[in-house]
């Protein structure tokens, strides 16, 4: 271990805490909608107050099942090789996501309405 | 030299052998970290004992091998493309701070791992087009720098009981 190791260590703690503080500023809390998009392109856009259940095909034989309850959204089943997003914690804060690398399936909480509007009054 | 090349290749295919061997191992580990991506990466000790005792030529066919044959053998063909950014990312990095001299293998490994972690959410950033991915960053850096120490120790170590080999500082 060399006095170099520490100072790198260092600055990768100082980098992982910079790039929090930046989404902190950049995501601010507070959002209600979802939006799910496949292969980059927005396919719906939902409330998460409202209870649903929706299926995603990505066109190439390959099924997601999000659920949206009690305010949180979830991969409920999915039928992807690794279903690393059914493994992925319930989504409600703003910036949060769940994705699904093989089916190329990203849901995420962006803002609602009502946040922007809250922007602008302040 | 016949003799030596011959030694080599044989190495080569023990070392290969032992990053397949821990990338298995890696597979069977049913825990989830918190975050998407978050994982030991075990055969990154594979990785740098070639770096260290052959160089940069043999450490990269390695890791691009057993990223292939990993691949084929326990995940899928996005699964490799995905690793393949990670590895290349981290190898870089790696190889870089190494060929400075300023590191020890501790910090080599460590940067190495974060690396690999950046690298892959780069990837999956340009895979979904959603700013989402990079929700995770701060947590993948940090689990990257944890993971990477723990290999390094445990490069370090093997360094230690394999001293015949002669590696290159």
């Amino acid at each position: 271990m060399k006095k170099n190791d520490l100072y790198l260590a260092a600055a990768v703690a100082a980098a992982a805490f910079l790039v929090w503080m930046v989404q902190q500023a950049v995501f601010p809390s507070g959002g209600e909608q979802i939006t799910v998009t496949q292969d980059g392109e927005i396919v719906g856009v939902y409330f998460l107050a409202e209870e649903n259940t929706l299926t995603f095909s990505n066109g190439r034989g390959g099924q997601n099942i999000l659920t949206v309850r009690d305010g949180k959204a979830y991969m409920s089943e999915a039928d992807c090789p690794d279903r690393l997003c059914m493994r992925q914690k319930p989504i409600s804060k703003k910036g949060e996501s769940i994705i699904c690398l093989p089916h190329r399936l990203a849901v995420e909480v962006t803002a609602g309405r009502d946040g922007e509007m809250d922007a602008v009054a302040r | 030299m016949g003799l030596e090349n011959k030694e080599k290749t044989a190495y080569m295919g023990v070392l290969l052998s032992f990053a397949l061997i821990l990338s298995y191992v890696e597979s069977l580990i049913p825990f989830y970290f918190g975050a998407p991506g978050i994982k030991l990466g075990l055969a990154n000790l594979a990785v740098m004992l070639v770096l260290y005792r052959y160089g940069w030529k043999e450490a990269v066919i390695l890791n691009v091998m057993r990223v292939l044959l990993a691949g084929f053998l326990f995940g899928n063909l996005f699964m490799i493309l995905y690793s393949l950014a990670g590895a290349v990312c981290s190898f870089l990095v790696m190889y870089i701070l190494k060929r400075t001299g300023k590191f020890s293998v501790m910090g080599v490994s460590m940067s190495g791992g974060v690396f690999h972690n950046a690298g892959q959410a780069g990837v999956a950033f340009f895979v979904t087009k959603t700013a989402g991915v990079l929700y995770y960053l701060p947590a993948l850096i940090v689990a990257g720098a944890v993971t990477g120490m723990l290999i390094g120790i445990t490069a370090k170590a093997v360094f230690k009981h394999t001293q015949g080999w002669k590696y290159k500082a």
